[in-house]
């Protein structure tokens, strides 16, 4: 009944927010990395941020972990300033890093036992933990293997269970999911699902919109250093394309076809030969298409995705 | 500099240890290989044509000093090659300043880890060399203590060059340039006060000499008042340099 009392500081961060920037500001040299973010992470929810390469959001986490100092701006985590209470703070959370960090000196479950010593746990608990952790994502089994027999999900998985061993009020997953095959994938989302379901906040970046859209209850599309909108996944989705969307292929004359759907459409995004048509009332452009008679080679009705949103801020230009 | 903390540094030692027991016996090996080879080829070999150095058979006079260079090569493995390994194709210093760890305490620590290093390796090449009746003096005891200081201070001359280092490669630089003509010009092999004034002075100007120089004494049962000095140097110059390379790793580590 001891852990449900928890530490007075803890109970007050969690009636605030897990994290709140504003003005957030990083720089390195004359690139500006992050220009000026703000937004607040409230507690139990799993907070996305979206962006393409170079947006921004892997420096905006290296400034929630503490080891990249904002330029300018407020950042407070778990209700301390990220300047002054770094070690207090790194204490309390769990930081899945971009690459993989692990230890190849070390067998997996030694990886995990290490690594409870850095948050001074007893080596009887660390121990007892990681046989918890290795259990949980499902890797019991190559307690005793080294890291380079480990496939890179598994490496991932690990690298999760290395980030829960300090039993963290906040994980930080800096695209937790990059590079693996859709099964692999399917099953660190369920673990951070559960996760979620025990309390924990999370707070993750990606490029794939389904993963945004599986996991998160809130996300920010950050585009050039900037946050460009903001809200549940839905909710954009809604605001920016609609409900539906109409793909049309081969056409002869698009100007035509805008001219002709006028209102149903409530915007549009031309690509070579394709043109995507957002709309509320799918079935009713396509009708009005066939009824003028309009040469089309293919069309698609679809639902909107957070993917089209991602397209519509963040434009179609390739990033590096 | 932001200040680190002891603790989490022996946590960061700890890791180190922890890797370091299961390859001991063989890191120990190679470690050891190459001023065995000394010994052999200059005691032995040398030696038979030199009758005495400073009424020293040449093979005493060899081992005594090749002590000292052991100890300085485990500090300098430790906080060049591995520690960049660690630091740059590991990313072990990644992961673990996301910890309550910081910078500094992995750069204190992987220091720490050094000059144990330094002891060990010193300290078993003087229960090998013992063995050929070289050791004259219980004062010998006290030679771990001295590669304690003398391992802090390799440890960090090596890790400001490490902090600095801009590829792997460029250990060859920091050996060829430094280690190498410091382990021939520091009284291992011969007396420094046998070469033209100032090549001793030049030799003085050289951490390993100190170390040479008082780890005989204490090996031999020769300690004057003038080795004071050899301990105090190696303090001074430990202590002034220490902050250089847990600055320069931090800027190096954290944009």
């Amino acid at each position: 009944m001891v852990a449900l009392v928890a530490s007075p500081s803890r109970a007050v961060t969690m009636r605030s927010s897990v994290v709140r920037a504003s003005g957030l500001t990083k720089r390195y040299g004359p690139i500006q990395a992050v220009d000026g973010i703000s937004f607040e992470v409230r507690p139990g929810e799993c907070f996305g941020f979206l962006g393409p390469n170079g947006a921004g959001k892997t420096s905006t986490m290296k400034m929630i972990y503490c080891v990249l100092p904002p330029t300018a701006g407020d950042l407070q985590v778990l209700g301390m300033d990220v300047r002054t209470r770094a070690r207090q703070i790194k204490a309390r959370l769990g930081v899945v890093t971009q690459d993989n960090t692990l230890d190849s000196a070390l067998s997996v479950r030694e990886n995990l036992v290490i690594f409870a010593r850095y948050f001074d746990l007893p080596w009887r608990e660390a121990r007892r933990r990681a046989d918890d952790l290795l259990e949980f994502v499902a890797l019991a089994d190559r307690a005793d293997s080294k890291v380079e027999q480990l496939s890179g999900g598994m490496r991932r998985r690990l690298m999760v269970a290395r980030a829960l061993v300090s039993q963290p009020d906040l994980l930080v997953l800096d695209e937790p999911t990059t590079g693996l095959d859709p099964q692999a994938r399917q099953l660190t989302w369920e673990k951070l699902r559960q996760l979620k379901r025990t309390g924990v906040t999370q707070i993750l970046t990606t490029h794939y919109m389904e993963e945004a859209a599986a996991l998160c209850d809130r996300i920010v599309i950050m585009d050039q250093a900037r946050v460009v909108a903001e809200g549940a996944p839905a909710d954009l989705v809604r605001a920016h394309v609609g409900r539906e969307v109409v793909e049309l292929r081969g056409l002869q004359d698009g100007e035509a076809i805008l001219k002709v759907v006028g209102d149903l459409a409530d915007g549009h995004e031309a690509l070579s030969d394709l043109l995507l048509l957002y709309t509320a009332d799918g079935e009713a452009l396509l009708h009005r298409i066939r009824e003028q008679g309009l040469v089309v080679e293919a069309a698609t009705l679809r639902r909107a995705t957070l993917e089209d949103v991602f397209l519509k801020l963040t434009g179609r230009t390739l990033r590096d | 500099m932001m200040l680190f903390s002891l603790k989490g540094a022996y946590r960061f030692w700890q890791r180190n240890a922890f890797i370091f027991r299961r390859i001991f016996p063989e890191s120990l090996a190679v470690n050891f290989l190459e001023p065995v080879i000394y010994l052999l080829a200059m005691g032995f070999g040398l030696g038979a044509y030199l009758s005495t150095i400073g009424g020293l058979p040449y093979l005493v006079f060899v081992a005594t000093g090749l002590v000292s260079t052991a100890a300085m090569f485990g500090a300098t493995f430790e906080c060049t090659y591995n520690a960049y390994v660690q630091m740059y194709y590991e990313k072990a210093y990644d992961a673990v300043i996301t910890t309550p760890l910081n910078v500094e305490d992995v750069v204190v620590g992987e220091i720490l880890w050094g000059a144990t290093r330094s002891v060990l390796y010193g300290t078993v090449f003087l229960i090998v060399v013992a063995a050929f009746g070289v050791v004259r003096s219980p004062l010998a005891l006290l030679i771990p203590a001295l590669f304690m200081v003398s391992g802090l201070m390799f440890s960090v001359i090596a890790m400001t060059f490490t902090a600095v280092n801009p590829s792997i490669d460029y250990f060859t630089f920091y050996f060829a340039l430094f280690i190498t003509p410091m382990f021939m010009f520091s009284g291992v092999f011969f007396p420094l006060d046998a070469l033209p004034a100032w090549v001793s002075t030049a030799a003085w100007l050289t951490p390993l000499s100190h170390v040479v120089s008082l780890a005989r004494a204490l090996a031999l049962g020769t300690v004057e008042g003038r080795h004071m000095w050899d301990l105090v140097w190696m303090l001074v110059v430990t202590a002034a340099l220490f902050p250089l390379p847990v600055v320069l790793m931090r800027r190096r580590l954290v944009k």
